[in-house]
């Protein structure tokens, strides 16, 4: 199913399909938050904001805005 | 080459243990300073890799990338880029850590690509069983083109081979892995024929950041080969995705990882820390424990150098000859530098609770924990660290705001980091306390005195959030908030690493702030036993003459301390402290207070020190009196009350926990916001809330 990050439920798994690359920082690039790249959700701050992630075996925490430019398919 | 000392750049992301394998290369061996015009800290040290040989090894700020996004970053890039650099190094030497090896290995093929010899270390080797990770070493060596060096700085393990391999760099390739400008050949082909003396991944760095560089002429490859602001990202972003198929590829026959043996220690502590209820309750008992732990335990030393330097004072006096020199030293230098030694035990706690908190990777989870809550008032999550060290000091804090992405949010966050109890106002807090509040238990255990020091820390926080509600809803700037924070896994902090965290910082404290105390104290001393006018030369005739029209009979000891009194009235201090008296006396101040308050501009903890002089200028020489006793003995000359009672102790507390008493502060926050608007709008905001706040408690409480 075709949606973005911040639409993960906890433990989910996705594959990156594209980045927003006018939104999202480089600094999160270079994290390996890339298209082809795996994407679990690990945590949910307080609040619903912000989110905890594994991207590519980086351990990463971004915010909901940034989390919705980071276009994925899930896993099934 | 046949030099002695090998150049060596200490390269690696944040949280892969830089920091543990430079402690253990150069152990205590080490200078902290920083770059020229910049507030970047500056770490070397040196190493000796054999009997004629030595290292110098400079461990740069940690980076995820040549692309920098910070001052911080940039330092690494500038030296890497600039062969004619007195640091630029011999050999760099990549850090990166087991777990995490597929994103450090991002930077090192950066690295590479300069055609600079190499290592690669690979840190906290001693977990590989333990996560289920196996490394063919020769393999890695043959793809990576480099030596590699397993380490374990926790265990001591791999350094001596990591120093064999520094020792014999002219053995290591410099050929770059893989070949970067096959994303776009056009370009690069250019691009290499209009400077073909240049390195190609160099000129992709300089046309990509604004580096400066000294021997290329910037604006002429910018203006013929610069291309949009978003054609460069997508060039930049389709860069790392080739590097990272390049390491995919690597890793796939280097590294085999056992995903069975993976314990998840991590997700279960998360689960507990970032709790929506247990998360908050556990982060505010470990603030209390420390504040606790701050007051109650530190006040053993603190009483024993208080005392200690009491008897000094009172030894130099005794066994030196009389005459101006002894009383330079006894009352002028002895209490001064008893002022400064005195912070020792309450700074070291707090840059050892600190160091603690981040080295442990817990840090990071706070950030993540409070993050919501803060940006409803204008921060980030990572002002959380900030404000925190500020209780420490708030000049490393508000440098610490530089990983803050948003300017808006990081702008705030300097703006009321100073709020934050820093240590200096510790001594002034601890002596008013002690002076004014009972030393009782509530409940049994908590302190009473401790209790009213948290009161004042929550007293800070709370002015700096609701200072940052006011600072967002007027100040006017867009800013694209970026908020990417890592959350290493956790780890029990090196003693080593917090050892010399904690020693480098209390001795960066002591002896910058110790200069200004012991200079102001000496000239504190001059003008309270110097004076100008014939009152004060005249000081003994004088008050005799006063006594004898009243028909008074007084022993000579309480004579003597009427001249000296009627001596400090009449000296150059005493004519500033009156001179300033009528601004201050409507928050219940003297002119002795206004003094130490005026000095203290400079520093906070001068207050003390200050006092301490003033008092010892008018006490017993033969007694040994703590600045406790003596303030606590001060009584006001007309209506006989004692001077600090109640009231003035708490106006006293709240200007100070106010006041922007701290010219270190100002001047960072100028360098870091690069304008005097900020230091200026801080200094009259601050300043005059605080007078507003004393004046209002003194005239209600008194």
């Amino acid at each position: 199913m075709n949606t973005n990050s911040s639409a993960l439920k906890i433990g989910e798994t996705a594959t990156i399909t594209a980045v927003n690359l006018d939104e999202i920082p480089l600094k999160l690039l270079e994290m390996g938050c890339l298209p082809g790249n795996k994407i679990t959700l690990l945590q949910v701050a307080p609040f619903g904001d912000p989110l905890y992630f594994n991207v590519n075996d980086s351990h990463v925490a971004i915010r909901v805005e940034t989390a919705r430019e980071i276009s994925v398919l899930k896993d099934n | 080459m046949s030099s002695n000392l090998i150049k060596v750049a200490l390269i690696g992301n944040p949280n892969v243990g830089k920091t543990s394998v430079f402690n253990e290369l150069t152990g205590l061996n080490q200078q902290v300073g920083n770059y020229p015009g910049i507030t970047v800290e500056k770490k070397q040290g040196v190493c000796k890799l054999s009997d004629s040989v030595k290292a110098k090894i400079i461990d740069l700020p940690g980076t995820y990338s040549l692309n920098a996004s910070s001052i911080d970053e940039n330092v690494v890039i500038e030296l890497l880029l600039n062969k004619n650099d007195e640091d630029f190094p011999n050999v760099a030497v990549v850090v990166t850590e087991v777990e995490n090896l597929k994103r450090n290995l991002l930077l090192f093929t950066q690295i590479k690509d300069l055609e600079i010899p190499t290592i690669l270390v690979i840190n906290m080797a001693d977990r590989m069983q333990l996560k289920g990770i196996e490394l063919n070493i020769p393999i890695l060596e043959k793809e990576l083109k480099t030596k590699i060096a397993l380490v374990s700085s926790r265990k001591k393990i791999g350094i001596e081979n990591l120093k064999n391999l520094i020792l014999n760099y002219e053995t290591l390739s410099t050929e770059p892995c893989l070949h970067a400008s096959s994303i776009d050949p056009d370009y690069f082909n250019n691009l290499r024929r209009a400077f073909p003396n240049q390195l190609l991944y160099k000129l992709w760095l300089v046309i990509t950041q604004d580096v400066n560089f000294l021997n290329l002429d910037r604006n002429e490859i910018k203006s013929s080969f610069t291309k949009s602001h978003a054609d460069l990202k997508r060039l930049q972003q389709k860069e790392t995705i080739k590097r990272y198929q390049f390491i995919n590829d690597t890793l796939k026959i280097g590294q085999k990882i056992d995903v069975s043996k993976a314990s998840d220690i991590r997700a279960k502590i998360d689960r507990i820390l970032t709790h929506k209820i247990f998360g908050y309750v556990i982060f505010f008992g470990i603030l209390m424990l420390i504040f606790q732990f701050l007051f109650d335990w530190s006040s053993i030393p603190m009483d024993f150098i208080d005392e200690t330097f009491a008897n000094f004072s009172s030894l130099a006096k005794q066994n030196l000859p009389a005459g101006e020199f002894t009383n330079l030293i006894s009352e002028g230098i002895i209490p001064g530098i008893g002022g400064i030694v005195i912070f020792i035990p309450q700074i070291a706690f707090l840059f050892l609770f600190i160091s603690v908190l981040e080295e442990s990777g817990y840090m990071s989870r706070v950030v993540f924990l409070m993050d919501k809550i803060m940006r409803r008032f204008g921060l980030s999550g990572k002002s959380i660290v900030p404000l925190i060290s500020g209780t420490a000091c708030a000049i490393p804090a508000i440098m610490g705001a530089r990983n803050i992405e948003n300017w808006k949010e990081r702008l705030i966050t300097i703006l009321v980091t100073p709020f934050t109890t820093c240590s200096a106002r510790l001594p002034v807090y601890a002596i008013l306390i002690s002076l004014i509040i009972p030393e009782k238990r509530v409940l049994g255990f908590l302190s009473l005195q401790g209790l009213t020091l948290m009161t004042l820390y929550l007293l800070g926080f709370g002015m700096a959030i609701f200072s940052a509600f006011i600072l967002n809803k007027y100040l006017k700037l867009n800013c694209k908030s970026y908020f990417v924070v890592e959350m290493p896994s956790y780890k029990i902090p090196m003693f080593k690493n917090v050892g010399i965290n904690v020693l480098e910082k209390t001795r960066a404290f002591v002896t910058g702030a110790g200069k200004i105390i012991l200079a102001l104290s000496i000239i504190l001393w001059y003008l309270g036993s110097h004076g100008l006018s014939d009152d004060f030369n005249n000081a003994e005739k004088n008050v005799v003459a006063e006594l004898q029209s009243k028909n008074i009979k007084l022993n000579p000891s309480l004579i003597e301390d009427k001249v000296n009194a009627y001596k400090l009235e009449n000296s150059y201090i005493g004519y500033m402290g009156k001179t300033i008296e009528p601004v201050i006396k409507p928050l219940g101040y003297d002119w002795k207070i206004g003094v130490a308050v005026v000095s203290s501009f400079a520093a906070r903890e001068v207050f003390v020190g200050t006092l301490a002089t003033i008092y010892s200028v008018g006490s017993h020489s033969d007694e040994e009196t703590t600045i406790k006793n003596r303030m606590a003995a001060e009584v006001h000359p007309i209506t006989g009350n004692k001077v600090f009672n109640f009231a003035t102790g708490i106006s006293l507390l709240l200007f100070y926990a106010f006041a922007m008493q701290c010219i270190s502060t100002l001047a960072i926050v100028k360098k870091e916001t690069n304008s005097w608007k900020w230091p200026i709008v801080q200094l009259v905001f601050m300043s005059g809330f605080a007078y507003l706040t004393a004046l209002i408690a003194y005239q209600v409480l008194k």
